[in-house]
């Protein structure tokens, strides 16, 4: 059997370069190499050759082996990277031909805007308060020391309800809210100071649609109630928030104006970092009337608010230069942001 | 409010590069919106005298004018040849004479050229053409007084101004005048304000044997002040007038009517002339009208007045004037006028503010009323009309004014504290300095016991300053808002969201996720369209109504997010975006019980699916339950309003109904104009709070092997997926990890009314692998479970 050695591996080395695909040349290996092949017979056979012989004939068939293992091994390199490149050729893809159109979900400007402004000021301590859309004329004005007959209130251009109690010739005390202030007034009947809230949300007036008014809008209103609040604490506090918000190179400014709610009142404006200026909201120290609305005493306790529009950030932030455009619901303009 | 800062110098010595002055006003809360280089453009227009009136050889539509220039237009002693379509003047007049070169105020050059052969150099302006007045007919002629060849601009001593244009706020009539823009800036800028003397020569005919007043409402009037001035020759105004008012946006009329202007402008005190001799016995009485009178106004409108008006009536009781509003026709001033009957009142801002509204008539002197107007302010008002009559009018003045007090009463001082003041501002002012920012604006402070502070007497010009916080925003406007520094407070308290708060983020983010874009639909409908999305009947008012809607189609507040999102999609339908997804969070306003004061408003989410079946919106629904850990959700078959009957279902969490889910009635889309189909999906945000707000309960994952069961069964139609899972989920306790629906189906070969549902069911032990036997029992318990529950049998 030793004769057939050198046939046998000519065989098997032949064998391996027939093989066509890894599968055949599994079989082909199991038929050379394996159990009941020829090598494995005759390393049994070695045990009856006489001891001389034994030590060549091992190393015979240990070479054969090797021989014939190493070119299988090839043949198996050969024929897995053959068959990976046929397998990828085949699965080969065209990505630009894969495309998805089902939708993404985009958040409105207005809530991403009011969010934004959530968070800036729960990073200063703030809390954030709600209230109803629809509310009586007392928290809307009269507790805001805008008493009826106030010519302020004729300018809130209000939308009365056709609901809850009315006042003796008839007239609905319900409206829908004109500012977010209400909610101060709710705020301070209901928490005691110190008060640090935020209060952002929907707002009404009776006004015709275009670039730069809505009859609902969104406001945000912040209100402090604490010993010692000055006017200082007011700038301070929207000076940080034009920072935060804005962010560096913003500053902020107060000058002198006029609110039913506020004594003394201001205007803050924002200067950009090219020196320009822009009049963002109204704020002031809380009247004392309001605060004694509030059940709050004003020689105990001081306070601040500030109010401005949500709407009109958000048009900035991203140049929309329409207000009406908010409102349309055009999937067109949604998808932008 | 436009104030020229010349006129502003009469008052006090105002000085200062013009842009600073804005920068301080608008630090002062008079915001200046614009400062502007003012003064006529009469560059090149110069004082000429005729010498010589020709007629033109060839025309007689125009005249030879030969012009004395003074030398400033031609060689001295040398007459200047103009053609002139006037023939208003005369020899020796005084006219403007606009050279060659000039650039008239209308854009219009003055180039030498040659009329019907003869040469014009240069030409005679207008009133119109100089935009002092509208009068376009014939040549201004020019003062007598003035020097010959002298630039008209200076020769009229209109000058280059400065004109700053003010924001008023609404509480600060006195800035609502020239004089109080400057007594504020003359305060800031540390130099003296005051009025310039005013010295009448008047007659010896005392005013009240003229005229006379009555004030029968003493709500209505707080003071009426009257004076009489004879021989009044209406005319134009001087020109310097005529071009203030002009600056400030007021179109010359008349000397009289332009002197009353001016003297509103000036000093914050609007002011009407009656015809003295159309006034029987000059009598006046002021009373609040009856109900249905009427009154023919200025503007030859009959008004039909009622008892919220007030009125200016004659002895006979009949209206001849609407007080603060509009004057009545019947003693209006007119060419034929020689006595005047002047008149400065001040009248409850109430009355004022509601009649110019109810009228549709707001002036500038309704303006000033609304804000209230200085009832001491009227005497001067009087006298300033007065001095410019008799200057620019020749008119001869009574004795003395005629003022009856109405309502007036003096407001008690105010208790101001030093310490107050540096609380809420943050400075560390002593008394002085504190008086040092009030008096000069007019605050009188008196010395008063006790606590540091003033007793601060408010001026009757400031009807806004009542109370001490006030007093505080006057000393911190004029000490600068600016030097009360900037400090951050700090909170005790962190700064966090409520639990619903974050909530509504998280439900929010989920459908977002699920690829629905945000919409912000208006809350309101019109009353039809409730009915067309088939939430209510046809006729049925459910909803809650506004009062004084904009527009009939914005005349209730929802009930449903559903109207508002059809019309989104049929919006962007219309526009070719199809297959829109969008959600909306927002509230409905649903009717409380009996007697509540608010409706209740309820926050809801709504989703709409452009064309996508009820199919596509329950399997949304179970993503977005998945995604807020709902685990307990289940949609119940039911008709609902507006939706499909037979494609909706209620949602249904922990036994309570929070919304519904399904496809819109196929109908209700018609009525939208929307194709296709809409599958839609609304619940209520409050069950989904709690349900977020209870922490998720943890249960140990096993890892030993698990064992799948796929079982089919039989099953009555009106048998639902809902009910055999509750059936396998019981049954197959504990071991039973979870059911799944895996498909439906019906044929001829199950029958009708029944249908074939499996499920795929996995089991698991917590503590070993599962035998044959645990598996096998499993199966049985389930099966026989739904035969007995479900009459459900295994295919």
């Amino acid at each position: 059997m030793i004769d057939d050695l050198s046939s046998f591996t000519a065989a098997a080395l032949a064998a391996a370069e027939r093989a066509h695909t890894t599968d055949e040349l599994h079989q082909l290996e199991l038929i050379h190499l394996g159990k009941e092949g020829p090598l494995l017979a005759a390393r049994k056979a070695l045990g009856s050759l006489p001891a001389e012989q034994r030590k060549d004939a091992g190393q015979a068939l240990n070479s054969a082996r090797e021989q014939v293992e190493t070119a299988f091994a090839a043949r198996r390199g050969e024929l897995e990277s053959a068959e990976r490149a046929a397998q990828f050729e085949f699965e080969r893809l065209d990505l630009t031909e894969v495309v998805d159109y089902s939708p993404v979900g985009h958040a409105h400007i207005v809530t991403q805007a009011w969010e934004e402004l959530e968070d800036v000021f729960l990073g200063m301590g703030f809390r954030v308060a709600e209230g109803p859309e629809v509310e009586t004329d007392w928290h809307n004005f009269d507790a805001l020391n805008i008493p009826k007959g106030h010519p302020a209130r004729d300018g809130f251009d209000t939308i009365y309800v056709d609901y809850g109690p009315r006042d003796e010739d008839g007239r609905s005390n319900t409206v829908l809210r004109t500012h977010t202030s209400p909610v101060q007034i709710r705020t301070m009947l209901t928490q005691e100071p110190p008060i640090y809230v935020i209060a952002p949300g929907r707002v009404f007036r009776r006004d015709t649609a275009d670039a730069t008014h809505m009859p609902v809008f969104h406001q945000i209103e912040g209100l402090v109630v604490d010993r010692h609040i000055s006017l200082a604490d007011l700038a301070g506090t929207i000076e940080a928030f034009t920072t935060a918000y804005f962010g560096e190179g913003f500053s902020s400014r107060l000058r002198p104006n006029h609110f039913p709610f506020t004594e003394p009142s201001a205007e803050f404006d924002i200067q950009r970092p090219d020196g320009s200026w822009l009049e963002l909201g109204g704020c002031g120290m809380v009247h004392p009337n309001v605060l004694r609305a509030g059940g709050i005493d004003p020689e105990e306790w001081s306070g601040f608010a500030f109010g401005f529009g949500i709407d009109r950030l958000a048009l900035m932030k991203f140049g929309v230069d329409d207000l009406r455009d908010l409102f349309t619901n055009d999937i067109r303009f949604l998808s932008q942001f | 409010m436009k104030v020229l800062l010349s006129w502003m110098q009469e008052f006090a010595p105002i000085e200062g590069d013009p842009h600073e002055l804005a920068a301080t006003l608008t630090d002062l809360g008079l915001v200046v919106e614009s400062v502007e280089s003012t003064g006529p453009a009469w560059d090149g227009i110069i004082v000429a005298r005729i010498l010589e009136l020709r007629p033109h050889p060839e025309a007689n539509r125009i005249q030879l004018v030969d012009l004395d220039t003074g030398g400033a237009a031609s060689a001295p002693g040398e007459p200047l040849q103009i053609c002139c379509g006037a023939f208003n003047m005369a020899v020796g007049d005084l006219v403007p004479l606009a050279t060659l070169g000039t650039i008239m105020p209308n854009g219009l050059e003055i180039a030498r050229r040659k009329l019907r052969g003869q040469w014009s150099n240069g030409m005679l302006c207008s009133a119109a053409e100089l935009e002092l007045a509208d009068d376009a007919e014939g040549i201004r002629i020019l003062d007598a007084r003035l020097t010959v060849g002298q630039p008209l601009a200076e020769a009229l001593g209109a000058q280059k101004d400065w004109l700053f244009d003010i924001d008023v706020e609404g509480n600060r009539p006195d800035a609502l005048s020239v004089a109080g823009v400057a007594r504020d800036l003359a305060a800031r800028l540390g130099v003296a304000f005051s009025y310039p003397p005013l010295e009448l020569v008047e007659g010896a005919v005392r005013t009240e044997h003229l005229a006379a007043v009555e004030v029968l409402d003493d709500d209505l009037c707080a003071r009426f002040g009257v004076r009489v001035l004879e021989n009044v020759t209406v005319g134009p105004s001087p020109a310097w007038m005529a071009a203030r008012l002009a600056a400030c946006g007021v179109r010359s009329i008349n000397n009289v009517v332009d002197i009353s202007n001016y003297v509103m402008l000036e000093l914050g005190e609007p002011n009407h002339t009656y015809d003295l001799d159309l006034v029987p016995d000059g009598a006046l009485r002021v009373r609040m009208a009856r109900d249905g009178e009427r009154l023919i106004t200025l503007d030859d409108q009959v008004r039909r007045l009622t008892t919220a008006d007030g009125l200016i009536c004659n002895q006979q009781d009949e209206p001849i004037g609407l007080a603060g509003v509009m004057g009545g026709a019947s003693t209006e001033i007119s060419e034929k006028t020689t006595r005047v009957l002047l008149e400065a009142a001040v009248w409850d801002r109430m009355t004022i503010a509601r009649t110019s509204r109810r009228l549709g008539l707001r002036s500038e002197a309704s303006t000033r009323f609304e804000r209230g107007t200085d009832p001491l302010g009227i005497e001067r008002a009087l006298d300033r009309f007065c001095a410019l009559a008799v200057e620019h009018c020749g008119v001869t003045l009574t004795s003395g004014s005629v003022v009856v007090e109405g309502g007036f009463e003096v407001k008690p001082p105010v208790r101001l504290r030093v310490r107050r003041v540096n609380h809420l501002l943050n400075t560390s002012l002593d008394a002085e300095a504190i008086r040092g920012y009030l008096e000069p604006i007019g605050f009188r402070c008196a010395l008063v016991d006790g606590e540091p502070g003033w007793l601060v007497t408010v001026p009757t010009w400031r009807p806004d300053s009542q109370i001490e916080e006030d007093l505080v925003e006057e000393i911190g406007r004029h000490h600068g808002y600016s030097r009360s520094g900037k400090r951050v407070p700090r909170p005790s308290q962190n700064g966090e969201l409520t639990p619903a708060q974050s909530a509504r983020r998280r439900i929010r983010r989920t459908l977002l996720g699920a690829g629905l874009s945000e919409a912000m639909p208006m809350p309101f409908l019109a009353p039809g369209d409730l009915a067309a999305a088939g939430l209510v009947d046809e006729g049925e008012q459910s909803a809650i109504s506004l009062e004084n809607p904009l527009v009939a189609e914005e005349s209730i507040l929802r009930i449903s997010l559903l109207p508002g999102l059809l019309k989104a999609v049929m919006y962007n339908q219309s526009h070719r975006n199809t297959g829109v997804q969008l959600y909306e969070l927002g509230r409905v306003f649903l009717r409380g019980p009996e007697g509540s004061e608010l409706p209740t408003e309820t926050e809801r989410v709504g989703v709409i699916l452009a064309d996508q079946s009820a199919v596509e919106a329950t399997k949304l629904l179970h993503r977005v339950a998945a995604g807020l850990g709902l685990r307990d959700l289940k949609a119940v078959n039911r008709p609902l309003p507006g939706l499909h009957p037979t494609r909706s279902a209620e949602v249904v969490f922990r036994g309570r109904t929070m919304g519904e889910v399904g496809e819109v009635d196929p109908r209700v889309l018609q009525r939208y104009g929307i194709a296709g189909r809409a599958g839609w999906l609304s619940f209520d945000i409050a069950p989904v709070l709690v349900a977020l707000n209870t922490n998720a309960s943890y249960k140990r994952v096993s890892n030993y092997p698990s064992s799948d069961i796929d079982l089919a069964f039989v099953v009555a139609d009106s048998v639902s997926v809902n009910d055999l899972v509750a059936t396998l989920t019981a049954a197959g306790r504990p071991l039973l990890q979870r059911v799944r629906f895996l498909n439906a189906f019906r044929s001829d070969n199950i029958g009708a009314g029944l249908r074939s549902v499996a499920f795929s069911m996995r089991l698991q032990a917590p503590d070993r692998t599962l035998t044959d036997i645990d598996v096998a029992t499993v199966r049985e318990a389930l099966i026989d479970a739904a035969r007995k529950k479900n009459k459900a049998e295994l295919r």
